[in-house]
């Protein structure tokens, strides 16, 4: 439904060059990247706020890349969120829909539905300059989607935010998207991808460098800044019991700490803190498990060891533990790791 | 040590600052307690200057909105665009208030003399703008409109362009985003440069007693008594004026106060 095709802009700090990018209808596509690397700029031209020096974009189609910012049906919420100080919560949800014909009882309607989905109809008489960081990016999101862009552009919408609002506002994500709503988000930050994205693209120097379904990418980094860059490997679904125990990907039952009462989310081990062995150990760590050696890595100054216990782990390890160990593929080993070593997504 | 050089220092600068502000104070205050409350009973009674504080009031009024509808757009236009001439664009229209003002009064008289064009346009239809209201307003909007396009400009230029291009994303039209989010976000500013506007309008006396001394606006009426009668009849006139213009001020100044308050 968005198409991208060599988006290229110059500045004198900075460039995007030969920016291609497709999203499918009810995607959540996630732009990772570092901090200055163009990712806002690339919405920004999306939105039509730039132009590109070169390049194409389509939407359902149609080429908007010299269409005027108010007709390209493309919403975009900013990092800062550009809430309207002179007007109250309300009028700032009302924006976008206060010329249209419809009746005033419509637009009452209409502003109460998405103060609803989003969580704010508490707030629809405030004035904005007194409420807080999550509460703007809600007003925000309200504002944009009464809109009803055809694309949802969010500029690192959780940056700002505390562990706990994180949380909640990550389900608000889901459920936006999950409404239908196609979202393009770009963040820095490789866990909110783990959380929320079904496609990834990692961002260098202006480049697209690895693009794909979020899975693959995390799995399969071409380089080695993907793979710094995405961090992980080990992220899995998980569905929590109240017993500090979890069942990832519908198939493993692990023991986690402190998932603080979530009944699912996703969890990422990460591989040096997993201890592998030939032989069972007697130890503290509460997730031991048996399994095959399926592929061994090498890289600079260690090796990246798959490990099939039902579901694939990377487990990283040195190359002094390699040459004591001696792994090698297909061979059973035994696994283990704390609970405290599984960090969980809400 | 330090305590004592610091009170040293804070004396010198209240000393200093307190010998400007009785400066300003002095001969205004002089001027007023050299007035008896019979003499401004009797000039506030006199038709004559009556009318002309009123001309004056309504004339600088009218040539601050009239200019406005002009002057906000121009405003705005550098506050958002960046061009090559833009700088003396901005030092163009700061030449108003470095001009003497007699010379400014020369200008708009050669500009709208009757053998100029727009002296020349004005005729056809039966106007003189030389010793006219009209010609009155020209010469007070000469030299009063740089501090409404400056305070307009500086009011526009801190609207975050963010919040305009949001409104755009938001499907407005740039009309819309114009007096929903900008006009609205700088009126303060506006607020100000207008009447900045309209009180530099009242005050004038140079520009405007060269296009028009008659009708007289009362700048002129005070600078006519004293040189016809002397300081002794220039100043209740000179006073009432003043105190006219103070409430005027202190109310304009008031009503943004209160609306600032409110917005907050």
């Amino acid at each position: 439904m968005l198409k991208l095709s060599n988006i290229s802009i110059r500045f004198s700090e900075f460039q995007l060059k030969n920016v291609t990018l497709e999203l499918e209808k009810n995607d959540y596509y996630v732009l990772l990247g570092k901090s200055g690397v163009g990712k806002t700029v690339l919405l920004e031209i999306i939105a039509g706020l730039i132009r590109p020096d070169s390049g194409q974009i389509l939407l359902n189609n149609e080429d908007i890349t010299r269409k005027k910012i108010q007709n390209r049906r493309v919403g975009i919420v900013f990092q800062d969120f550009s809430i309207f100080p002179h007007f109250t919560v309300y009028q700032n949800i009302e924006y976008p829909i206060k010329n249209k014909k419809i009746s005033k009882a419509e637009k009452r309607k209409l502003v109460q539905e998405f103060a609803e989905l989003t969580n704010i109809t508490h707030l629809l008489t405030r004035k904005p300059n007194n409420l807080s960081g999550g509460e703007k990016q809600r007003v925000a999101l309200a504002r944009t989607l009464i809109s009803k862009p055809d694309c949802l552009l969010l500029d690192e919408p959780l940056a700002s935010l505390d562990v706990q609002l994180k949380g909640d506002l990550r389900n608000l994500l889901r459920r936006i998207n999950q409404k239908g709503t196609t979202i393009l988000h770009v963040t820095h930050d490789y866990e909110e991808a783990i959380a929320l994205s079904n496609k990834v693209a990692v961002m260098q120097k202006g480049k697209i460098i690895q693009k794909g379904l979020t899975r693959e990418v995390f799995k399969k980094p071409v380089n080695a800044f993907v793979a710094r860059f995405t961090g992980v490997k080990n992220f899995f679904k998980a569905d929590f019991s109240p017993f500090n125990t979890a069942i990832i990907n519908d198939q493993i039952k692990i023991s986690v700490d402190n998932h603080d009462f979530l009944s699912n989310g996703k969890i990422i081990i990460r591989g040096e803190e997993i201890i592998l062995s030939n032989d069972k150990m007697e130890s503290s760590a509460s997730n031991n498990f048996k399994g095959t050696i399926k592929q061994i890595i090498p890289y600079f100054s260690n090796y990246e060891i798959i490990v099939d216990i039902g579901i694939e782990l990377s487990v990283i390890i040195s190359e002094h533990s390699m040459l004591k160990y001696k792994f090698k593929e297909q061979r059973q080993v035994w696994l283990s790791f704390k609970s405290s070593a599984i960090k969980i997504i809400p | 040590m330090y305590k004592n050089r610091l009170r040293t220092f804070d004396i010198i600068f209240i000393l200093l600052g307190g010998l400007i502000l009785l400066f300003i104070i002095s001969p205004l205050l002089g001027m007023f307690l050299a007035t008896t409350p019979v003499q401004l009973f009797e000039t506030s009674k006199d038709p004559e200057v009556v009318n002309s504080i009123w001309l004056t009031l309504r004339v600088s009024f009218l040539a601050t909105l009239f200019f406005a509808i002009g002057a906000i757009p121009l405003s705005y236009f550098l506050a958002r665009t960046n061009f090559k001439l833009k700088k003396i664009i901005n030092g163009i229209i700061d030449i108003p208030i470095v001009i003497p003002h007699s010379a400014a009064g020369i200008a708009i008289l050669g500009f709208i003399s009757r053998d100029s064009v727009l002296g020349k346009l004005a005729s056809s239809v039966g106007l003189n703008f030389v010793g006219h209201p009209i010609g009155i307003a020209l010469a007070m909007a000469f030299v009063s409109i740089p501090f409404l396009i400056n305070a307009a400009r500086d009011g526009f230029e801190n609207v975050p362009e963010r919040l305009e291009k949001t409104a755009l994303n938001l499907g407005a039209s740039p009309v819309r985003v114009f007096f929903t989010i900008s006009l609205p976000l700088a009126w303060k500013n506006i607020l100000s440069g207008l009447i900045m506007m309209f009180a530099r309008g009242l005050s004038e006396f140079g520009a405007v007693v060269i296009v028009a001394y008659h009708p007289m606006i009362t700048p002129v009426m005070i600078y006519e008594r004293f040189g016809s009668f002397g300081l002794k009849y220039a100043r209740p006139i000179s006073v009432v004026f003043i105190l006219v213009c103070l409430v005027f001020f202190i109310l304009l100044r008031a009503l943004t106060k209160e609306k600032e308050h409110r917005n907050a």
